[in-house]
């Protein structure tokens, strides 16, 4: 083995621009997923501000359409699920024991995929216009009939090239889970994380070419004249709405999974005992999975699909509330008769147990037809899934990041600045969207870019416009604290929170390279927990100190995600006329959609004829790092 | 005090009966029952009468708000019992000073699991049989049934469109009804996707595209003006495509009908008369003559609005801050993309080149073109 | 990267090379999930074809535009090539590199055919009749669904004829075979498609109407 370090390896910008450690990529996706959510943020106060007092005029109609498509848009797309694929990255080999992904390679691929299509999508307000559709898109108002700016195109080709490094993601982590257990880790022995990562993953890899499949027939319509949704020709609007909630219902618990999975854990740590009921959870997790594919028409009750549909969908969706509540209760049997210390990453999740049942509860009532033909597209609906997606998701996320900082950086956040973010952050959070349940049932529908005054709508609004800011306050709280917590010198305990019960608090903060030295064995349920209990300090391994094996870091994935941008851009502009001979030259005869897709599958080529056999770190070596770990 | 700022009062009177009674468990049962009772009331409260969903005014609305509150009611027992557990789960099982040993490692318990499983299936199940039921009754079809209001609405950006195939006449922005009899709704869009709404009548139906048109009914129980809006995103002016429902006796609507009925009026001064056919019933109508591509206008002087949202003093809404029609009529045609951003009217100043002095003549013929009834 | 692996070096190769590094395992079982994911592609191209497979606007419908005989001949040519693509299984298993690259090119060939059928039935429609994806719902529904199935056949009979060049210069190895394996998958793949194709466009557009 004395091959070792016959690969190159980068430093700084190259070195993030190639990388394939799933550390890293993790740290990738946290920052663009936080750049994003940044983004996404503006955009809400924007919306906020100009909905603080009647018939304002702080935006536009137009832009106001413009704000609330790419809000939703990017949150979901481009904020949330990065975050999310942050955290799995971080963990989910840590926590099954693994040195990498199944797919190095992949990973990056996915990462960098998603960042180009979320570039592409923010590129739009610079280009002529943000999409002002809706996130949803709806035709005929999608179509260029009605939507004269390039924005809904941005929209569709952004989200295909983004959707395509999730989906990629998705089959990552599948494969990873089901392969790369260390020895002893059964399914049954897996992480509750995990286990909502497989979950969410499987669920990504169903619902994700179904949108695919609707933003094509989306693009097809727009540029090269095709008739999927327009009437005149046989096409049917209705259809993408199908199409789109097929994908767009299973979506929200791709998003909500994750989450469960990271209050399981946090839960759990912090009230020192083990999760309660954890086959019951497991079995919860799957069939909300399950029902999330088989409800995707309660979004459209309205649309007109009869009673016995309405009353289906109704029951299938009503469903869904008995495994949630089983997992509610899970967790609050997990900390009865546990020693429960609120910790910042404790307290968002424990802010996350009332409001999602919040959330929860609104979600069921919705699943009524004939009730929710007076919610729906009102305020009221608004309000349910900021308490589901925000009060769930993103209480989860931060919980999840608090959590597992330490692991990610090998530094700890500040615990007294935490606890001011959350307070405020949730505070916030509950201004702004409780007043909007009640904004709704007296009758101001979504969507408005003003409203009339004396319709008894300005004080709930203005409540709501502070809420907002109380809540982006938060925010900024968490940005200083992570900047401080980068003053602090690296390298805290690995069981920085003494109560670690799962693989990832066996290794250092931050793991080395190859994360496990020698790969462990897995006795039980909660693994590191139970070593501990048994007087051991650190993990039985399951094999002997040998060379490890690493995947090359490759410049490969960026430059296939540049050529699918290049392409997607040319795509775009095929029918436009810039006045300019060798412009329309370049975009109309598909010149430049050509060169993106030659880039990418060049690199494809490329890939496919020179084999990468990884490199190897010697034995001798892991003992010096050792040393220079400790 | 008006009733919707009484509604933000409600999270606070909850939490404090909530935090007595976990003080006192037992008790908790007894306090409810009040508390329901109270939080419906004040729902019933909240909210303009014309316009919520919590004060309905026909018997759709009426039956919704049954289902709303039987919902709310099981919700707010349930959010409750787990926020009433978690708080002595929050307070009981902290981690004590220096307490270190380790509690026990509970695997879990199954009759607690069966509990938390039956139970919400049993509640699930109250509501899907009361939501089955009136999802039945909702899609029902009256467009056959002879004692019914036949109406076609049609939608376009951003005004609403009323036609009554039974009497031949066709109307805009005011759907006038009568009290006490079901109203067949027939509905479709012009353009794009919009949603028709009136929440003191009856919750949204979508209004779609040829191959996908909708029928719902509705039922006015008393004579008033109730609100109405487009529930579906739309474009710009999505935010002012409001209409209003005009409920009416029997009586009154029979006198409508033959006042829209009545050969047309135009305009006195014959100069104005010209500009007005030449150029506004290029699209518009009133009476037999005209086009049908823009709104009715047959006696919009009675109507509650111009376009939608500029109230009109003379209307029987009694809105706060309206203005005479005149008024209003002139504010819209001197630049309607002020006043309703990407709407599809011809600016009559820019596009038509109508003189100011022709623009309140117009005006004022339009606010003076009344129906009695 | 160059130096050999040892397995390689040793000159035997196991019976299923394709499975024997984890690599290769993980792989193959990547591969499935992508054509899961594939499934749901071409799941929602025909629920949308199967929507709009009526709604021809002025344009013909289905039975006066295609002509069964010309699709029952692809349909053929394309299952036979799935035939010789199992026997390029077969041989890699026995650890015949000759017999497998005779088969992967027989693949590519029948591959071929069926694509120039397709591109002769499309420029038949488009050149011939002026019939194209502008024509109605159902023209965009077909040449889509149609279309896309075609561009994984081209996909695929690229990426098998640089798997031949790779069986010549790098031999069989456990880093091929599993690349060979995963690429044989993907053309039976295509032909299920295809099968569906076979019955829900043409069949179905011609006998039903």
């Amino acid at each position: 083995m004395a091959h070792a370090h016959t690969v190159k390896r980068h430093k700084g910008l190259m070195d993030w621009l190639t990388t394939v450690d799933h550390k890293k990529i993790a740290i990738l996706y946290l920052i663009a997923g936080g750049f994003f959510f940044g983004i996404g943020g503006i955009e809400a106060l924007l919306i906020r501000v100009q909905l603080a007092k009647p018939m304002n005029d702080f935006v536009t109609a137009q832009q106001f359409n413009e704000l609330i498509t790419m809000h939703g848009t990017t949150m979901i797309f481009l904020g949330v699920m990065p975050v999310i694929f942050a955290l799995m990255n971080a963990v989910i080999p840590l926590q099954i024991g693994a040195r990498d992904v199944a797919f190095p390679f992949l990973n990056s691929l996915g990462f960098w995929t998603f960042l180009f299509g979320g570039l592409l999508l923010n590129l739009s307000w610079i280009l002529g216009g943000a999409p002002d559709a809706g996130w949803t898109s709806y035709t005929p108002l999608s179509s260029t009939t009605y939507s004269l700016t390039h924005g809904v195109d941005f929209y569709t080709i952004g989200l295909q090239i983004a959707g395509l490094g999730t989906l990629i993601g998705g089959i990552n982590f599948l494969a990873t889970i089901i392969t790369m257990r260390a020895p002893g880790m059964s399914f049954m022995r897996m992480p509750m994380f995990t286990w909502t990562t497989f979950v969410t993953s499987t669920m990504i890899l169903f619902a994700f070419p179904a949108i695919t499949v609707g933003l094509v027939l989306l693009t097809f319509d727009r540029i090269l004249g095709a008739n999927f949704f327009d009437v005149a020709q046989g096409g049917n609007p209705v259809l993408w709405q199908h199409i789109f909630w097929i994908f767009g219902h299973p979506e929200v618990y791709i998003l909500i999974l994750p989450a469960f999975g990271v209050i399981s854990e946090v839960v759990s740590t912090f009230s020192r005992k083990r999760l309660f009921g954890y086959s019951s959870m497991v079995f919860a997790t799957i069939l909300i999975a399950f029902l999330g594919f088989m409800v995707w028409a309660h979004h459209m009750f309205t649309t007109g699909m009869g009673p016995v549909a309405n009353a289906l969908f109704s029951i299938a969706t009503m469903l869904i509330a008995v495994p949630t509540g089983i997992k509610i209760f899970n967790w609050l049997f997990t900390m009865w008769g546990g020693q429960i210390r609120f910790t910042t990453a404790n307290l968002f999740a424990s802010g996350f147990i009332p409001t999602f049942v919040m959330g929860g509860v609104t979600g069921v009532m919705l699943a009524s037809a004939p009730a929710d033909y007076q919610y729906h597209d009102t305020y009221f609906v608004v309000a349910h899934f900021h308490y589901v997606i925000v009060g769930g998701l993103v209480l989860g996320l931060f919980a999840g990041l608090h959590y597992w900082w330490p692991k990610m950086f090998g530094r700890v956040l500040n615990e007294k600045l935490g606890k001011v973010e959350f307070w405020t952050f949730i505070i916030g959070f509950h201004m702004t969207f409780f007043v909007q349940h009640f904004l709704g049932l007296i009758g101001m529908q979504r969507r408005v870019f003003t409203y009339l005054p004396n319709q008894g709508f300005d004080t709930m609004n203005l409540v709501s416009t502070i809420g907002a800011f109380l809540m982006g306050v938060g925010v900024i709280i968490f940005l200083v604290n992570v900047v401080l917590s980068f003053r602090q010198p690296k390298g805290v305990a690995g069981d920085v929170w003494e109560d670690g019960r799962t693989l990832e608090w066996a290794i250092a903060s931050p793991p080395p390279e190859y994360n496990f030295k020698q790969t462990p064995l897995v006795r039980g349920i909660d693994a590191f927990w139970k070593e501990k209990m048994a007087g051991n300090k650190e993990m039985t391994p399951a094999e002997p100190v040998g060379p490890i094996h690493m995947p090359s870091p490759t410049i490969l994935p960026f430059m296939m995600s540049v050529g699918l941008f290049i392409a997607g851009l040319g795509f775009m502009f095929t029918n436009d006329d810039f006045g300019n001979s060798v412009l329309n030259f370049l975009f109309g005869k598909y010149i430049i959609t050509g060169l993106g897709l030659a880039i990418t599958f060049g690199c494809m080529l490329l890939r496919s004829l020179f084999d990468d056999h990884g490199w190897h770190i010697d034995p001798d070596e892991l003992n010096d790092k050792e040393v220079k770990a400790s | 005090m008006t009733g919707y700022t009484t509604c933000l009062y409600i999270p606070e009177k909850k939490t404090e009966k909530w935090g007595r009674s976990m003080m006192k468990p037992w008790k908790a049962v007894k306090r409810l029952v009040p508390l329901f009772a109270g939080l419906s009331l004040l729902l019933s409260a909240c909210g303009r009468e014309d316009l919520s969903v919590l004060r309905p005014q026909g018997t759709v609305a009426e039956e919704q708000l049954g289902l709303i509150k039987l919902s709310i009611t099981i919700m707010v027992a349930v959010m409750l019992i787990v926020f009433g557990i978690a708080a002595f789960v929050w307070i009981k099982f902290r981690r004590k000073p220096g307490q270190n040993e380790v509690p026990k490692q509970v695997e879990g318990n199954f009759k607690l699991e069966v509990i938390w499983t039956a139970i919400p299936l049993v509640l699930v199940l109250i509501l899907a049989v009361a939501t089955v039921q009136k999802v039945f009754a909702f899609g029902e079809n009256y467009s056959a049934d002879k004692n019914a209001v036949k109406v076609k609405v049609t939608s376009h950006l951003f005004w609403w469109e009323f036609s009554y195939p039974d009497y031949g006449i066709t109307t805009a922005q005011d759907l006038v009804i009568p009290t006490g009899k079901k109203i067949a709704l027939e509905l479709k869009t012009a353009d794009v996707l919009h949603s028709f709404w009136v929440p003191s009548l009856a919750g949204k139906t979508d209004t779609n595209t040829d191959g996908t048109i909708n029928n719902a009914w509705i039922e006015a129980k008393n004579e008033g003006v109730y609100l109405g809006k487009c529930a579906e995103l739309c474009g710009p002016s999505h935010a002012f495509m409001e209409f209003k429902v005009k409920a009416v006796s029997d009586d009154e609507f029979n006198a409508w009908v033959d006042a829209m009925k009545a050969p047309a009026v135009l305009p006195e001064d014959p100069a104005v008369a010209e500009v007005f056919k030449n150029q506004c019933l290029t699209c518009h109508a009133v009476g037999d003559q005209g086009g049908p591509i823009g709104p009715n206008l047959t006696g919009i002087g009675s109507r509650e609005s111009v376009a939608s949202i500029l109230l009109n003093a003379e209307g029987e809404g009694n809105y706060v801050g309206s203005k005479p029609a005149k008024d209003n009529m002139k504010e819209w045609l001197m630049d309607p993309q002020a006043v309703k951003p990407g709407n599809k009217m011809p600016s009559p100043k820019e596009d038509l080149g109508l003189t100011d002095d022709e623009i309140n003549a117009i005006a004022q013929y339009l606010a003076d073109y009344k129906l009695s009834y | 990267m160059s130096t050999p692996h040892p397995q390689q070096a040793a000159g035997a190769l196991p019976h299923e090379p394709e499975k024997a590094t984890l690599e290769g395992r993980n792989k193959v079982l990547g591969f499935w999930l992508f054509l899961g994911g594939e499934s749901v592609l071409f799941g929602t191209l025909f629920a949308t074809f199967l929507t709009l497979r009526n709604q021809v606007a002025d344009g013909p419908s289905a039975s006066e535009l295609f002509s069964l005989p010309m699709t029952a001949a692809a349909t053929f040519i394309l299952l036979v090539s799935s035939l010789t693509s199992v026997f390029a299984i077969q041989a890699m298993h026995r650890g015949n590199r000759t017999s497998l690259a005779r088969w992967l090119g027989v693949t590519v060939v029948l591959g071929l055919a069926f694509l120039i059928l397709e591109i002769y039935e499309f420029a038949e429609y488009i050149i011939h009749d002026g019939y194209g994806m502008t024509t109605s719902a159902f023209s965009s529904a077909f040449y889509t669904l149609v279309g896309f199935h075609g561009a994984h056949v081209l996909f695929g009979i690229l990426w098998i004829s640089i798997l031949i060049g790779q069986l010549f210069k790098k031999g069989l190895t456990v880093v091929t075979a599993p690349k060979i394996y995963v690429s044989a998958m993907y053309w039976h793949f295509i032909d299920v498609v295809w099968v569906f194709i076979f019955t829900v466009v043409y069949l179905l557009g011609k006998v039903v109407g």
